[in-house]
């Protein structure tokens, strides 16, 4: 019986990003479906109807929610084929690579988020958290070609779909995340030269004026 | 081979400390418990989860799992063999059901704080407000969420089905708080989630849970008296 992967998901979405990473690296083929959070779809309500929110893994029928989960669902049922797993199959390295991507998760989207709609005094403060999350996460990897160590892994995925975001960050913030975290930004760019990487990110461009739009709608200028 | 050194940095009314000490109950894992004052954290505490100074905190032969479902995850995964049944399931799918709710009722514990701690404290500060506006909606939000969760239910016996699981580890804590909630709020529960209290009922009656909860009595006296040191009341 073949399998039907169909994918909700809006195209500038760190978190969707994750979930067509994880598809691409297992080469999974499936159907990929923008969705207009300003006037979600019937599907969408119907998949998720408890967070109503986007990527939505749909599997033979069956939803998948939450990035991270839909990360795990896709590393667990796709195990056999021909790429590594994500996820490291030693308990112990399993919890931390999921500690790192629940820490990116709780500190980061909310320092992004702050850094594109605040000013002044604000805006520094989302600054200074922003930088301090990175420099951790930074430390964090140290030495090692990925966070998963050799191979490009879970924790990985959960941070590099934010780096398409850096520029929005940077341009709203007016500062240089590679002047304060160097080796996080040699890591990005080892991470790009992966094609379900760069195949999954979007333009950091196309990202940075769709925030522009947002901005502009609910008055954030 | 060393033998298995077990370590929890936890507080006895900590909902997540809660999650990790069942977890453990239910794998018949031997543990030295220790008790943590978070208003003096200890070095102990500070060394073993630097990034967010919490608890609980799973220190197994010398090396910490933080976050409380992390380290449900991880019992699970590492004493599978025991004679107990996993709390997460084996099909991937059920895996990432168990997770979601899991996460549903972490993405929702802020209400439950905000609704005894911040709601208060925000009711006294902006004096505009009419008395328990920011109470009552605090209350409806809290009971959806609960609802909700009674919906996912269902008629099964557990969040996880037949068998007690990884969902069910995540929300009964807060069957614990609820007695604190009904009495500071001046409503009950029971009546808009009947089901709900019944499955925790359940739960109760097995003893990894019942030995791992902090009493509901005592618990209320516990919050009480933080809700004073706030300020509140």
């Amino acid at each position: 019986m073949a399998d039907e992967v169909v994918l909700l998901d809006t195209f500038f979405s760190m978190f969707g990003m994750r979930a067509r990473l994880a598809l691409a690296e297992k080469g999974i083929e499936y159907e990929y479906k923008e969705e207009n959070l300003g006037d979600k779809s019937p599907v969408l309500l119907e998949m998720n109807p408890v967070h109503k929110k986007i990527p939505v893994l749909i599997h033979n029928g069956k939803p998948v929610c939450e990035s991270l989960i839909i990360v795990q669902y896709i590393d667990e049922v796709w195990k056999d084929n021909n790429s590594p797993s994500l996820l490291p199959s030693d308990p112990y390295q399993k919890a931390q690579a999921r500690f790192w991507a629940d820490f990116v998760d709780k500190k980061l989207y909310d320092a992004g988020r702050r850094l594109c709609t605040t000013k002044g005094d604000e805006l520094e403060t989302a600054k200074k958290d922003f930088i301090e999350v990175l420099k951790l996460l930074e430390a964090e990897l140290g030495e090692k070609s990925y966070f998963g160590g050799e191979n490009f892994g879970f924790g990985d995925v959960a941070l590099i779909t934010y780096s398409n975001w850096f520029y929005s960050y940077e341009t709203c913030g007016n500062f240089s995340v590679e002047e304060h975290c160097p080796k996080l930004m040699e890591w990005v760019k080892r991470c790009m030269e992966k094609e379900s990487v760069s195949k999954s990110l979007a333009d950091p461009k196309k990202i940075y004026d769709s925030i522009l739009v947002f901005k502009k709608k609910h008055g954030f200028e | 081979m060393a033998a298995n050194k077990v370590v929890l940095l936890d507080c006895h009314f900590s909902m997540f400390g809660m999650r990790a000490r069942i977890a453990l109950a239910e794998k018949g894992v031997d543990y030295e418990y220790r008790e943590q004052n978070l208003f003096d954290k200890s070095a102990l505490l500070l060394e073993m989860n630097p990034v967010h100074k919490k608890i609980p905190v799973l220190v197994h032969n010398g090396k910490p799992v933080c976050e409380s479902m992390n380290i449900v995850e991880y019992i699970d995964e590492v004493w599978k063999n025991n004679n107990s049944s996993s709390l997460l399931p084996s099909d991937p799918y059920q895996r990432s059901q168990a997770r979601f709710w899991a996460d549903f009722v972490d993405q929702k514990v802020r209400l439950f704080i905000y609704y005894l701690f911040i709601a208060p404290i925000l009711c006294r500060k902006r004096m505009w407000l009419k008395k328990g506006e920011e109470q009552e909606a605090a209350k409806k939000e809290l009971l959806d969420a609960l609802k909700l969760l009674e919906g996912e239910l269902g008629n099964k016996r557990y969040f996880g089905g037949d068998s007690f699981g990884f969902a069910d580890v995540a929300l009964v804590p807060f069957y614990t708080w609820f007695y604190a909630y009904e009495n500071l709020g001046n409503f009950s529960i029971e009546e808009h989630c009947p089901k709900l209290i019944e499955w925790g009922k359940r739960c109760v009656q097995k003893e990894s849970v019942s030995k791992s909860l902090s009493d509901p009595h005592k618990t209320y006296e516990f919050i009480v008296g933080l809700r004073k040191k706030f300020g509140i009341e």
